[in-house]
Formats: structure tokens, sequence, C-alpha cells
């Protein structure tokens, strides 16, 4: 590969491959295998389709792609008669697999009941298909992705990441081409700087600052590596990113390399991904046999090699300086900085880190120009951002936005809210190193400072709904867990600060919080922020900060009136009662309590016992009309 | 390297750039409190007790690790920097036994010096009060004892041991709260690469790493009317035990040290500069053999058994270059237990070999099974300095009033040349002056190498010129040893010391031991050397006797037999 005109060529030679394959009149399945598809069983529904269309003789071409988002609607089956629009199926069984083979690609009928989406690529369409058709919203008629806007998921979902011919005919390594070919390292710079681009992995320092420095930093060996140790508990961005379109990240990666002028790269990758792991090496293959990655690529004497390094599983090696001893080989601890990677990296040479999302967001930003990336997004938060969108939330998947929507849009319009009769209570946002924002602050807009001035950050995109159900000292218990178990240990306020903190919690939640428990988690909390040695230890506490700060009154019930206003804590306070007007004596309350409490009559009140009562509430959560409360 | 103005304290200072805060403060006489910190080693930034205010920015900075900029504020007063200090500390009590009563380190301690110092009360050291480390205490072995509850992780044992002496014995496992430091797999230190050289004890900070003590056995020993308790000092200690009884390190106490000794009731007191002399004679005429008979060199020596571990670790297919001769501590109570036994009259049976050396290394070199050529174990017990500082501070005595007394008879004559034993480059210095007037009949001039990491000087005998190396601490000697494998070496003699500067920088000796309280040992013994009539060991009187009497011509028979000994392979991991 020399030049930008020579992978144009490339580019219309597979475009006519494929064309031709259109006008051989051929059906086309597509299954969506990222890990979400295959966790809700896509494999079988794979395997089912296959030995379908052996059975009914046909042609049809079955193939896979990533993660398109809509998590909630896996496993997704994708339909496309020669000439007609891409139909999705949601939710799709194995009988329904083998009712969509036979209805839709033999028999030519849209199975409506299962259909979702639909994509508009039908060129030639007529009678009952076309008016079957009209009938299933498009794509963009859907909620979920109106408001969004995808700029590093735009292939997620539709190409087969395992192409690279599909990569291609989507414009894909043109970015590249252009940047080698056409543009001096300090002008990518320029333009990435000018995008006002900021890292991805929650952080948000300048991109390009970053490669500038890198590149200032004079050596005969430089080092580029792309963080995808993704580990926050509910993040699966990086995960999806990967798995649905690795070829964005090599492509990002290249232009990076070229920009700061490192000639060897790393990815560094959970080994709990291994699909991701997988379709990368894959994609690493491919771009190495077309000219992509090697020697004196575009002909511009640049060289850059790509390897694949597993990281173990520890939360802590997604901090860069522990990622780097990890990678040589030693035991992923975090050393301070200065100096900075930029400076004295892996192996002591200057070495540039990004995260998975922002190596995404390079192709377009060089294709389009810095302005186009601008007008996207917030003046200090440019461009969009991927959420894994979780929790108590209609839609969950994920979403790519523009910056500067605010945290309502994205849960009402995008999520579609709430199920009925829930009520949102807060929404956690960046993780275990984030917070949690009350509903108050629903309309806050996303943004790096906007988020930090909450108390919460950007984090690596993690989103979870909470509703009335959910305790928020249970909640930053959870995470303070988390990252407690997760600290490695090296440095004082992190290792003994957060156990501390923990035992606090812990007592809290189990009704014996004493007074001054607050005020010492605060004053634990703010010193191990602002004394550890990493970003671990100095985000650790946020989970616990922000929900003093927006909830502390559920704190105070906890310790003073030994109640969980969720019910969630188990054991605490007094022996639950039950409403004798309200109660419908279904009975579901004395099925769920462990020491048989609960009396009383079908159809009838029921009571509870308060010598029996353990205080766990299981009962108050079960109940269908909250008769239950704690006495 | 340009300088540049900070502020610290509203003091103006000029600093070189490139330096830390801690640094420039202490330039500046202001202290900063430390702990994971050491000056010989490479910085970590994981205890976080010297946070400082940036008065710019109002964040917190660990001073061991920041570089100044130029004009930057510094508060190390202020209350957030005092508060954050405080609660570091506060925190590692939360999790330590806080039992200082029965801890060997108590007033040594760093841990319990910063909570005094920070006015931590028993409130400070309860409010976080909760879980605790609870393992087990690792003392299987002969030389250290590890108690992980005591562990404060700053990492220094860890450091020391990868940095300085190359073996990596030691490491971080776990995460979170059960993060530890610990050996490869949990094994004991017999069953790893560990030198047992004792530099992790010295640079711990509090109780966590402690020789094995031997107190109690050389007391019963004392205490028991059948034995006769016969002690010798290694050369390094009568310039290094007066610290613990507040001297200047480097003061010169052999008198005080012997009175101490007889005070305690050791039958007899003797110096191991006696059997440094002997080595000397030993390993100088093998040496003479090996270069009139051209057989393979390097010449190595080994007499500090931390290195003759190491090497049995790591380097077993180079152990035909050690010397065969025993270290002057095993050659000792040999010859105790056999000429000097005979000579006074008393049953070796009954006789109880004590040394007290500067060493944890010696504690495993005395169990080891070639060490029985008396026909008993030859050495039966052995101190550190420390633990015999311990013992003498037990009976109350006013050591630095103590008047003088010397050396027993018949082994009591000691050269300079053993003296310097105690030093890097000693023992080759000491070897030399003896091969040199062996061989060609005349003096050799002061070599002095002084004292850091690999030096190499190029000695005229009788025509030839021998191209010598001097190395202590074991990274050091590995890159030579890595030569000799590699067929590259250019050395005939080479001598190793396992800690850094020699037995005077001895795992066993008095904490803290700074680089410059080294130097002054050093010198103390240069002094004592110097100060000296005889400063050739083959000029030893007592040892002349004892070729006469008993041992008739270096490297004969009975030498062959009572003194040399041979080593083996260790597959450990």
């Amino acid at each position: 590969m020399k030049s930008l005109v020579e992978l144009r060529q490339l580019r219309s030679e597979i475009d006519n491959k494929q064309a031709a394959a259109q006008l051989n009149l051929k059906a086309k399945i597509i299954v969506g295998m990222g890990t979400c598809g295959i966790a809700a069983g896509a494999r079988e529904i794979f395997e089912a389709i296959e030995e379908e269309l052996q059975k009914g003789n046909s042609d049809a071409v079955l193939t896979r792609t990533g993660c398109i988002g809509m998590c909630e609607q896996e496993p997704l089956v994708d339909v496309q008669l020669p000439g007609g629009d891409r139909v999705t199926y949601g939710k799709v069984t194995k009988d329904d697999a083998i009712r969509i083979i036979r209805e839709h690609v033999l028999g030519g009928a849209v199975v409506e009941d299962k259909a979702v989406a639909r994509c508009i690529t039908g060129k030639q369409q007529t009678g009952h298909e076309l008016d079957q058709q009209a009938r299933i919203p498009t794509y963009d008629d859907l909620d979920f992705y109106r408001k969004q806007y995808r700029i590093v998921l735009a292939n997620c979902g539709r190409i087969n990441p395992e192409s690279i011919d599909q990569y291609i005919a989507v414009g894909g390594y043109e970015a590249c081409a252009k940047a080698l070919t056409m543009m001096s390292p300090e002008a990518v710079i320029a333009e990435v700087k000018g995008a006002g681009l900021r890292g991805r992995g929650g952080a948000g320092f300048p991109t390009g600052l970053k490669w500038e420095l890198t590149r200032k930093t004079p050596s005969g060996k430089k080092y580029l590596i792309c963080n995808a140790d993704e580990g926050d508990p509910g993040a699966f961005m990086d995960r999806s990113l990967l798995e649905g379109d690795p070829h964005r990240i090599i492509e990002g990666m290249i232009i990076a390399a070229y920009a700061i002028g490192a000639s060897e790269g790393y990815i560094y990758v959970r080994a709990e991904y291994p699909l991701a792991i997988r379709r990368l090496q894959i994609a690493i293959e491919q771009a190495k046999a077309y000219g992509f990655l090697g020697k004196d690529l575009f002909g511009s004497g640049f060289d850059f090699d790509l390897k694949i390094k597993k990281g173990a599983g520890a939360f802590v090696c997604g901090e860069e300086t522990a990622l780097m001893a990890s990678i040589e080989g030693k035991r992923g601890m975090p050393r301070p900085k200065p100096p900075f990677p930029s400076v004295s990296g892996l192996w002591g040479r200057p070495t540039n880190i990004n995260n998975v999302e922002t190596f995404g967001s390079v192709p377009w930003i060089v294709k389009h120009g810095a302005e186009a990336y601008k007008a996207v997004g917030t003046e200090k938060s440019t461009g969009t951002k991927v959420f894994a969108l979780t929790g108590k939330v209609k839609n969950t998947g994920l979403v790519e936005v523009p910056m500067g929507m605010t945290i309502r849009e994205i849960i009402y319009d995008i999520g579609g809210g709430l199920d009925e009769g829930k009520e949102l209570k807060a929404v956690q946002i960046g993780g275990p190193s984030g917070g949690c924002i009350p509903r108050d602050l629903l309309d806050l807009p996303i943004d790096y400072e906007s988020l930090r001035d909450a108390g919460a950050m950007m984090g690596s995109g993690g989103m979870v709904v909470m509703d009335n159900s959910t305790c928020m000292v249970d909640v930053a218990r959870f995470f303070l867990k988390f990252t407690q178990s997760e600290s490695c240990g090296k440095c004082t306020p992190c290792r003994e600060g957060t156990k501390r903190m923990l035992e606090i919690l812990d007592r809290i939640c189990s009704g014996e919080g004493r007074e001054g428990d607050i005020e010492l988690l605060e004053e634990l909390g703010n010193h191990i922020c602002h004394t550890s040695l990493c970003q671990l230890g100095g985000s650790a506490p946020n989970p616990v900060l922000s929900t003093i700060k927006y909830f502390r009154h559920e704190y105070e019930a906890h310790i003073k009136d030994k109640r969980c206003l969720a019910n969630v804590c188990a054991g605490m306070g007094g022996a639950y009662v039950i409403d004798q007007q309200t109660c419908i004596g279904c009975g579901l309350c004395a099925r769920v309590c462990p020491t048989g409490a609960v009396s009383g009559e079908r159809k009838q009140p029921h009571v509870i016992s308060e010598q029996l009562c353990l205080s766990c509430g299981a009962c108050a959560q079960k109940c269908p009309v909250s008769a239950i409360v704690q006495a | 390297m340009s300088k540049i103005t900070i502020t610290i304290d509203n003091q103006q200072i000029q600093v070189e750039n490139g330096i830390t805060v801690l640094e420039a403060a202490r330039e500046a006489g202001i202290e900063i409190p430390t702990l994971c910190y050491h000056p010989d080693l490479s910085l970590a930034g994981s205890c976080r007790v010297c946070m400082v205010e940036d008065i710019n920015s109002h964040r917190l900075l660990a001073s061991c690790v920041t570089p100044v900029t130029d004009g930057m504020q510094i508060s190390t007063r202020s209350a957030a920097a005092r508060r954050a200090r405080k609660l570091n500390v506060e925190l590692l009590l939360a999790n330590h036994p806080n039992d200082c009563l029965g801890c060997g380190r108590s007033g040594s301690c760093e841990l319990q010096k910063l909570a005094a110092d920070m006015g931590i009360d028993r409130k400070g050291v309860d409010r976080f009060a909760g879980q605790k480390r609870k393992r087990a205490v690792v003392d299987q072995g002969y030389s250290l004892k590890r108690d992980p509850n005591k562990c404060i992780l700053c990492g220094r044992c860890v450091r020391v041991c990868e940095e300085v002496q190359g073996v990596m014995a030691l490491d971080f496992a776990g995460r979170g709260f059960d993060a530890i430091v610990t050996t490869a797999f949990d094994l004991p230190y017999s069953e790893i690469n560990c030198a047992e050289c004792g530099q992790c004890s010295v640079v711990c900070p509090v109780g966590a790493i402690t020789e094995i003590s031997e107190i109690d056995r050389v007391w019963a020993a004392l205490d028991d009317p059948d034995k006769f308790v016969v002690v010798q000092t290694a050369p390094s200690i009568q310039v290094s035990i007066g610290e613990e009884f507040g001297l200047e390190p480097g003061t010169i106490v052999t008198g005080k040290l012997i009175a101490a000794l007889k005070r305690l009731g050791f039958d007899k007191v003797f110096s191991t500069e006696f059997s440094a002399d002997l080595t000397i004679l030993e390993e100088g005429y093998e040496f003479i053999n090996k270069i009139t008979n051209s057989q393979k060199l390097p010449h190595i020596t080994s007499c500090c058994p931390g290195w003759v571990k190491f090497a049995e670790c790591n380097y077993p297919d180079l152990l035909d270059y050690l010397s065969t001769a025993k270290s002057p501590q095993q050659m000792f109570s040999t010859i105790v237990k056999t000429y000097y036994a005979r000579q006074i009259g008393v049953d070796p049976a009954s006789i109880f070999t004590v040394s007290v050396m500067p060493c944890t290394a010696k504690k495993f070199e005395k169990a080891r099974a070639e060490h029985r050529d008396s026909g008993f174990q030859d050495t039966d017990a052995v101190l550190t300095t420390r633990e015999l500082a311990r013992m003498i501070k037990e009976l109350g005595l006013d050591f630095i009033n103590l008047e003088d007394a010397e050396y027993d008879q018949i082994m009591g004559e000691v050269s300079g040349a053993a003296t310097i034993f105690g030093t890097t480059g000693g023992v080759t210095e000491a070897a030399l002056r003896t091969v040199k007037e062996v061989l060609a009949g005349e003096g050799l001039d002061r070599l002095d190498l002084g004292l850091m990491g690999t030096r190499e000087a190029q000695v005229e005998i009788a025509g030839r010129t021998y191209n010598v190396a001097v190395v202590s601490g074991l990274s050091n000697a590995a890159k030579l040893l890595d030569e000799i494998r590699a067929g590259e070496s250019k050395y005939d003699w080479i001598e190793v010391m396992a800690c850094p500067h020699g037995c005077i920088g001895g795992g066993g000796q008095p904490i803290p031991g700074s680089f410059d309280t080294k130097a002054r040992r050093a010198k103390g013994l240069a002094n004592i050397d110097q100060a000296k009539q005889i400063r050739k060991s083959h000029q030893n009187p007592d040892v002349i006797r004892l070729y006469e009497e008993f041992l008739g011509e270096p490297l004969g028979s009975i030498s062959h037999e009572l003194l040399h000994t041979s080593y083996q392979a260790r597959d450990v991991r």
C-alpha cells in the first residue's frame, strides 16, 4: 500500500465485488456476535440458522457483526434480501430464528412481530415487502438512535469486524493514508489539538498536547500504547468497540504513532476479553497483510508494528504507569509522576498512552478535520462520548452522544426512562472513580468540567441508573469494596485508608454506625483523594463523598434511626409491620421471610411477629402494594 | 545543572534544578519526616509521610518524589500538610501491633519515633482501629525473621534486595489491604535465592525484619557451669558497637568491648582478626600456588558467607574459582575446639564457641553441615553487633566508662592486615601484603581503593602485573561473575563482600547505617591498622607459633583437613 489513490482503487474493487455479490441476488443474514450477543445466546442462534439454511438449501450468506448498542434487544439478527432494506430482529429465540429463515429469507415476508428496526439500504423494493417494511421503524425513527451521534461506534453492528474489506468499503484506512501521505506529523498533531479531543479514559487530558509532548522528547525509540484495560464494573464501551470495529482502533494508532514518531505499539487488553483479543489479532494480521502495519507505510518511510499484551486482570493496571510496569513484566504498581510517560515511559522511553475510544475518534478527525469535530459537543469538551447505559433504565446498551447533552436526555430520550412506577433516584457516572448524581441535577450537561464539579467524573463512561430501591450507602459501599480490593497496596492512604472507610460503611450498613462516622468518612475520603500516589486512590472515595454530599440524610437515617430508607441493608433497626389497611393478603411476604415471622390467611391482612423478625427487609422489598414498613 | 529559586516555609533558597523538594528542604535545614525514603535506594513515594503543601495550587505533594520547579512555594508546616502527615502515620498505626514494649526495634523504630514526634496519643492510635493483618511470623532457617504484622510496606527491603544486592528475594504480593512483602511462593529463605546478608533488616524502619536472636542460647551457655564459653569478635565490631552506646561511628572501643565480654561471663575473649591472619596465610599460599602452577584464574575470596551462598545459588558453575579457605569465623572455632582445647587442657566437648559478627549470614554459615571438622559443630552461636549490645544493656554495664581490657592468650595477637578485613578491599590488601613479601621479599604500598562499588588495581609482584578487583554489593559482584562466565574477565584476583562497603556495612551492624556512618567506621579500622606494629599476617607471632606447634605449614595436611572447605550448588527458585 503506497498511497491514498491505491487505497481508493482497492476500495472500489471491494465495492465492485460487493455489488457483484448483490447482483448474485443472495440474501444476507447477519448475527450480532459481540460478547453481549453471545451471552444472550447468539452462538446457538447462529448455529440454528446455519442448520436451517442447509435444510432449506438456501445460498443465503450468513455472517456476523459486533454490538450495535441495543444490548437490551440481544440476540439480534439482521436480514437483508437482495435490494431490500436491512431488517433487524430483536430478542430472537431459536424458534424465532427458524421462523425468520422460513418466512423472511426463504419466503420474502418480514416477520413483523419480531422486527425492531430497519436500515434503509433497499433500492428496488416492490409490492408486499415494501408495505411491510414501511411499518417497521428505521433506526433513525427509534428513540434509542435518534439522539445519538455515532462517530466512534459508526461501524459497530454494521460491518463484519473480522473483515478488513468491509472496513475499507466504508472508507476505512483513508484517514491514515491521508495523514501519512499528505500531512506532516506536526500537522496531524495540530489537527487533533485543533479538534479539542480530550482523553476518553476519564481524566480528559488534551490528546494533541500529550502527543506533542511525546513528539518533542528526543529519543531513538518511542512507544505507543492503547489502554484497553477496561475494568470498571458495568462498563463495556471499549470491549464493544474492539469487538465491533477493531480496525478503527488500529487506524487511530497508526496515525498517532506517525504523529509522535513511535515505531512500536502495544494494545494492553485484559485477558477477560477473549473475543476482543481474537478480533484484534485477526485485524492486526489483516492490516499487516494489506501493508497498513510494518515497514515504510504508504511509502512515507515510517515503520510501525503493533503487538497485543494481555493484562492479568488487575484494575490498577488501567493506571498508565502500572500498565507499563505490567508490560515490562513487573508487578503492576503505579510509580510517582513526574516523570510522565511522554518523557520516560515504557522501558524508560518516551511513551504515549491513550484509551481505546480516544484512538477511535482520531480517524474521523483526520478525515473530516478539526472544525467538523469541534462543531460537535461543547466548547471545552468537543466531540462525542460513548456511555454504557445500565441499571434501572428501559433501553440498556451502548450509546454515543454529543458532549453537552444532559443526563436527562440520555436517560429519558435515549434510554426510554425507567420502568412504570419507578422513580429515578440517582445516576452513577464514572464507575468506582466516579460519583452519584442526584435527580435534581439531571439537567447537568455531560462534559468533563460539569461532571467533576458535581463530584463525579467522566471516567471511562459507565452510567448506572438507580431508582428508589437503591440504598445510596450500600452503593457507596459496593464501589469502595471494589477499589479497596483492587488497590495495589503500595501507598498508605489507599491501602489502609480505603480499608478503614469500608469498615465504617460496613458498620453503618449493619446498623452499627456511630455518631461522627459521616465526618470521619469525609475526613478520610478527602485525605485519600489528596495524598494517594495514583488516581486509583485519588478517586476511590468519590462514590462515598458524592453520596454523602447528595444523600446525607440516608447516612443519617442508617446511623441515627437505624433505618435503611430503601430497605436494602439487612438487619437494621426494629421489626417490620404490615399496614392492615393496605395489605391484600397475597402471601408473598410470608414466602420470602427466612424466619417464618409472617402469618395470615390468604386474602386476609397478614401480621409479622416482632419476636421473630430479623429486620432483614426481604418482605418489604417483595410487597407489591408497599404495605410493609419498618416500625 | 542550573540553579533555580524556590521558597520553603518563607525561606527563599537557590537549589540545583532536578533535585527533589525533600532534598531542597534538607539543604535549607528544614526537616521533613520520611519513612519509605532511604538515601541509598531508589525513590518509591509510597508511605506518603513526607507530604508538604504547594502554596500556589494548595495541592499536597510527596516531597521525596516531587522535583523542584522554579518559583515553587512550599509549606512544610501548613495545617493541611501537618494533618496529612499525621493521618498517614495514624493509618499505619491502625494496622500495626503497636506492641513496642515487646519489640526488638523499640528505640530504633522509625514509626515509633514519628508517632512520638507528631504527638500521636492513644486516641490517635485508636481512631481507625479495625482489622489488622494477621500472618504467621516467618522464622524458619538461621539468619532472618520476618514478622509481616509489623510490616508497613515501605518497600525498603524489596528495593535493597533488588537494587543493591540483585537478589530479589523479596517482593510485594497480594492486593489492597492484603498486600504483603514476601518471598516467591512464600517459601522459606533456605529454599530461595536469599543470600541471608541481612541488608533488609538494616533498612527496615520497624521490627518487621530482624535477625533470629541467639541471645538466649548464649546466656544459657554462660549460665552453664559445665560449659567453657569462648567468644571471638569480628574486626569491624570494635569500630561500630560504640554507636549503640551513643558514641560516634568509627570510635575505637576494642578495650571496652573486651572488658564488656568478660563482664558478661565469657571464659575467654579473642578477636577474629587472629584467624583472619590465618586465613591470609592459607588463602595467600593458595593464590601463590595458583599463579605459580598456572591454574585457572581469577582467584575469588570466600570469607563472606552471604557471597558464598549467592554464588552457590546463582553461579554454581563458577564455584571452582572460589578459595577453599574457610572464613575467619570458621577457622577460629575449629582451632579453638582442636589446638586451643589441647593447649589449655579443656575437653572440646565442653567448649561453647560464640562469635560476634556484623553479619546475619554468619548465623547461616555456622550451621552448614561442612563445618564440623573439629568433631563438633565448630561454631555454636553467632551474635550480631546489635544482639551483643542488647546483652550488654541487659546487664546495665556502663560501656563507655569500662576500663579497657586485653584479649586472652595464646591467640591474642593480631596484625593490622587482619583488622582491615572488616572493610571492602581489606582482604585483598592483607593477602597481597603477604603474597608480595613471600614471592618478592618486598612490602606493598597501601592500595586504599575506597569503599564504593567495584574498584580495580594493578599490582606488580616479582615482575608480573596482576589485575585485582574488589567489589561489594552483590549486584556489582554479579557483573564480574557474568564476565567470567562469558570468558571475558581480565582479573587474576577478585574479592567479594556481599554487603555494600564490606563488613562495616554488614547486615548485623547498628541501625541506621548510612554511607557516612560506614565511611567513619572504615576510617576507624584504617587507624587501627596504621597504629599497629605488626601489619602483615605472616608476622603475627601467635600464628607463627600455631603453625610450628600444630598446623605445620600453610596448605599442609592438617590445614587442609581443618581450615579448608567445599561448596555446593543450590537448586533454588
